[in-house]
């Protein structure tokens, strides 16, 4: 029997107020195994830790119990203190008689009761622990962004800054993102485009920086340190080496008629197109679907005018394979499909308009060139009403499609667009309709004010209730003030709807091959909501941008530095430490069978023909399991699946939890 | 059949196709036939058998058996075959090192049925039609086939031999009609204390023989947990009456998904325990809960305790009774 010391945690009042943790030190010193038992107000304090240290030494003790807060807390702290009075770290349990114990009794008698239960398990959980080592692996000294959006953008920026060799995968066939669509940013009005490109023309010219643009990620094996990334460039028939981008092919082309994805289909592209003018890479694209001789084996006229020869109508994808040691998700947002929201006339009316639509009204490379206008008569509008709130902060939604969350954004591009309208045009009367106006945020509700006192923007709480077009092609929007607490009709040239932010619904398949969780709003899962908010549960695997959760462009770019701070923490070092608590397998046990290998959610466990021969036996050459540690997460999903009991977790033995068990039922 | 078995078996071995024949020889009496190897066409000719008292499934021996140089015949009724698929999914048997011959199966024997029909001293029986004629050592006698199959034929499950690289005859159906459930179901409708009272006497005649977890094609661990000296229960006295019974509620967990319901377990039994209501509850209960599954029906299937999907039900249904 191991020579066992418990210490009980006072934890302040947050145990000792519920639990008597004299009678819980007193009672467990009464254990067989244990020969000295303690009580602090701070286990965790550096006075706390010395008791510790200075009772490992004095009573030689060979495994010690901690019974304080959860493992998730102090486990940490604990193994560092006991390792530096010379145990293995591993030597030590810790009861967690605060989150699952005090905090959720009122009764002091039946708390301390189940303190000491739990106390004991932890004795009986020590008697059994062996002393474990860390493994290491190596750390591939390159990362992977997902998304060429700002975010991925930014973080791509900042890990080549610090020297490693970064790969941007962008689906599109430029980078930049959302930011490229959108006029002015908020809430200094600067130019989106001016401050994106630069940044967009860093990441071509860097040489750390690879972009894989019209490219997807396929296939995600291995783990933190050694990721090995399958990446399938995606045929664009034009040879992005020779290609200039001088523009030829794209005016020749006969196809005119392909609704431009940049202007959300407010205007057409040719089949042969390039995104828009500052795009990164600035190469021409086919558009498979839509090009006569890709469709129709006909035409060709674009290869004929292409003076670099780049055109390639017979381009295969290929399928890129490369080794990452982290790898960042900023896959982005899209706004939500408000084809649910009828009243609000979206699909009757060319003049009813989604933000981001209205944002390529304003901009000068947009369907109007940056005049503002309406889409159905060209005319500008004189009086145009926002509606905040278009499928956000919807619960029990009816529409099917609204969203429970905040997106965020919408108040203050809205108050940005109430702004630029009233200033470019100081005759618009501009109306918005609010639940309630959200400005936290440096110098943002200061830019609101200025909306409302300044510009002479009408705010009126109170949601739309109905749009409807009108035979003199207004539209009548019926509102409600709530303040007011009347009816309101306002005759508007131009609707604009706030639509709710959605993550990306394509990086659903992503996440499941990163092994990165998601939410059921599909945004990715952080480790810890607040104080790991850029890394996803799975090690090696980081978040940036909106993927993770709504957030405006200075947000985004401090979570991208961030990411790309862990990124590059992470790459600096030569060796990855593991977890030592990883599944193991007795090959003498084992038979084989694979019921492992198909549980493990993360490709641990392969199988190899091994020789059991012994020379009385003859030949006898079994198929076994073999555990990669570096990659075991220690789920343990495999000690519950395997038949034979051969597989077993270290740290989590079947034979501890049982001793656990056993201690409780006794 | 058994001439048609020997010719074909015969050929294969004397062109070189296979090294050796798995089959069954006569053991003590006519009706304890007993899985034998023969190596030469001389040996099978001298004791190679295939009558209807042959029950007992050779799929396991194949663990071993596939492991030597060369291919092994191995003749395999439906319901082995369902057992050979299992053991190939979990990569226990060498396929490349088996050459299955498939046969069809009208049921088998119980020479203890046979004996409680009324024919004491056998000294052989064959089936015609829907009766047995037994020869004993008092005469023939004649007996309704019905009344002499061994219980799993009974409520037989499927006629068809679902792996094979030959079949032998023709290839019968899945029977979906078979009636193996009703038994399970009358043990559910007692309430827990009849239950209790009916498992506690039909387990307190187990006298661990280990005959059915020997027999038993998906006990194929490399060590049983029952022998293994670390587990804290092999080799040691019972401390309690119940604790010989836990064997088999802990043996049923352990093939639970993984049992093709072959009914091994119950025909080798000396003490006539049905253990096979044990394996189909779970059966039972997985197809229930989580959609028809048989083990077996094909090489690789995920069974669904092992397996996870999005349609699985939540365990709280499973509590209520399920939804399925």
């Amino acid at each position: 029997m191991r020579r066992i010391g418990v210490f009980v945690c006072h934890c302040g009042t947050n145990i000792a107020a519920t639990v008597d943790v004299k009678t819980v030190a007193e009672t467990l010193g009464k254990e067989p195994a244990v020969v000295f038992s303690t009580d602090y107000p701070y286990m965790c304090s550096e006075a706390g830790q010395n008791i510790i240290k200075d009772a490992i030494k004095e009573h030689k003790l060979e495994g010690v119990v901690v019974c304080s807060c959860s493992p998730r807390m102090h486990e940490a702290t604990f193994r560092k203190t006991v390792a530096a009075a010379g145990l293995n770290p591993y030597m030590l349990e810790v009861a967690n008689i605060r989150e699952q114990c005090s905090w959720i009794h009122k009764d002091i008698a039946e708390a301390t009761a189940k303190a000491i239960v739990l106390g004991r398990a932890a004795i009986a959980k020590v008697q059994l622990n062996a002393p474990l080592t860390a493994g290491e692996s190596p750390v591939t000294k390159r990362a992977l962004v997902i998304g060429g959006g700002i975010a991925g953008i930014q973080t791509a920026l900042d890990i080549a800054e610090a020297g490693y060799p970064v790969d941007i995968v962008e689906k599109e066939p430029t980078i930049g993102g959302k930011m490229t669509q959108i006029d002015k940013t908020f809430p200094t009005l600067d130019c989106s485009s001016c401050i994106l490109t630069p940044k967009m023309v860093e990441c071509a010219q860097n040489e750390n920086i690879t972009i894989y643009s019209y490219s997807e990620v396929e296939e995600v094996t291995g783990f933190v340190g050694n990721f090995s990334v399958k990446i399938r460039r995606k045929a664009r028939y034009v040879d992005e080496d020779k290609c200039t981008g001088c523009g030829a092919c794209t005016e020749k082309c006969p196809v005119k008629n392909v609704p431009d994805a940049y202007n959300l289909g407010l205007s057409n592209r040719h089949a042969a197109y390039i995104p828009f003018a500052q795009a990164i890479p600035n190469v021409a694209v086919l558009d498979a679907e839509h090009c006569i001789k890709l469709t129709k084996g006909k035409c060709g006229l674009c290869s004929k005018v292409c003076s670099a020869g780049a055109i390639d109508y017979e381009q295969k994808e290929t399928i890129v394979e490369q080794q990452y040691g982290a790898i960042v998700a900023a896959t982005g947002y899209n706004p939500i499909n408000i084809d649910g929201y009828d009243e609000f006339a979206y699909s009757q009316s060319k003049d009813v308009l989604t933000s981001l639509e209205f944002e390529r009204i304003l901009k000068a490379d947009g369907p109007t060139e940056g005049h503002l206008q309406r889409l159905s008569d060209g005319k500008q509008p004189k009086t145009i009403v926002f509606v905040q709130c278009v499928g956000s902060r919807e619960s029990g939604s009816t529409h099917g499609c609204g969203k429970e969350y905040c997106s965020k954004i919408c108040c203050m591009y809205t108050a940005k667009h109430a702004i630029l309208c009233r200033e470019k045009y100081p005759d618009t009367d501009v109306y918005v309709f609010y639940i309630d106006v959200r400005t936290p945020g440096k110098n943002y509700d200061e830019f609101y004010r200025r909306a409302v006192e300044q510009y002479g923007v009408h705010y009126i709480k109170g949601m739309v209730g109905k749009v409807a077009p009108q035979a003199d092609s207004t539209l009548d929007v019926q509102a409600s003030d709530l303040i007011a607490n009347e009816q309101l009709h306002v005759k508007a040239d131009m609707v604009v709807l706030a639509a709710a932010i959605e993550a990306d619904k394509t990086a659903r398949p992503l996440a499941t091959m990163l092994t990165a969780s998601m939410d059921t709003n599909d945004f990715f899962t952080e480790a810890h909501a607040k104080l790991r908010p850029v890394e996803s549960p799975t090690a090696g695997v980081f978040l940036s941008g909106v993927c993770q959760g709504p957030k405006d462009i200075p947000e985004t770019v401090a979570q991208a530095g961030a990411a790309a701070s862990k990124v590059i923490g992470l790459l600096a070092k030569d060796k990855l430490t593991g977890n030592p608590c990883v599944a193991h397998s007795n090959e003498l046990k084992c038979n084989g069978c694979s019921s492992c290998a198909n549980v493990c959610p993360y490709g641990a466990i392969t199988y190899e023909e091994k020789d059991f021969s012994r020379r009385r036996d003859g030949s006898m050459i079994r198929r076994v399991t073999s555990v990669n540690e570096a990659v075991c997460q220690g789920c343990g999903a495999c000690t519950v699946a395997c038949p034979s009991g051969a597989m077993d977790l270290k740290g989590f033995a079947t034979s501890q939890i049982m001793a656990e068990v056993d201690a409780i039922c006794k | 059949m058994q001439n048609t078995m020997m010719k074909r078996a015969s050929e294969l071995l004397a062109d070189g196709t296979v090294s050796r024949v798995l089959g069954w020889k006569n053991g003590e009496f006519v009706y304890d036939p007993t899985p034998a190897v023969f190596k030469s066409v001389e040996a099978l000719e001298e004791s190679f058998v295939y009558h209807d008292f042959c029950g007992s499934n050779l799929s396991k021996y194949l663990i071993q058996l596939s492991k030597l140089e060369g291919k092994t015949l191995v003749f395999l009724k439906p319901c082995d075959s369902y057992s050979m698929n299992q053991l190939l999914t979990e990569h226990r048997v060498h396929r490349e090192n088996v050459y299955i011959v498939g046969i069809p199966c009208d049921g088998k024997l119980d020479p203890d049925a046979v004996r409680a029909s009324g024919a004491d001293g056998i000294l052989g029986a064959s089936v015609e039609g829907d009766s047995v004629k037994v020869d004993t050592m008092y005469g023939e006698v004649t007996l309704d086939q019905a009344d002499c199959l061994l219980e799993r034929c009974k409520t037989c499950k499927s006629h068809k031999v679902v792996v094979f690289d030959e079949m032998l005859g023709e290839n019968g159906d899945v029977n979906p009609e078979s009636a193996r459930f009703d038994e399970v179901e009358k043990l559910e409708a007692m309430t827990p204390d009849e239950r209790f009272t009916f498992w506690r006497g039909e387990l307190s005649r187990c006298i661990r023989c280990n005959a059915c977890r020997n027999i038993c094609p998906a006990c194929s661990c490399e060590q049983c947990v029952f022998d293994s000296p670390t587990s804290g229960v092999s080799q040691k006295a019972a401390a309690a009456s119940f604790e010989e019974n836990m064997f088999h509620i802990i043996r049923a967990f352990h093939v639970a998904g993984r049992c093709t319901d072959c009914g091994e377990c119950s025909r080798v039994c000396p003490q006539h325990i049905p253990l096979h209501l044990l394996n189909r509850k779970f059966i039972k209960d997985i197809n229930t809960y989580y959609g028809e599954y048989q083990a077996g029906v094909e090489e690789g299937s995920r069974a669904p305790l092992v397996n996870f999907t999005k349609d699985d039900c939540e365990p709280n249904i499973i509590y209520k009774g399920g939804s399925k």
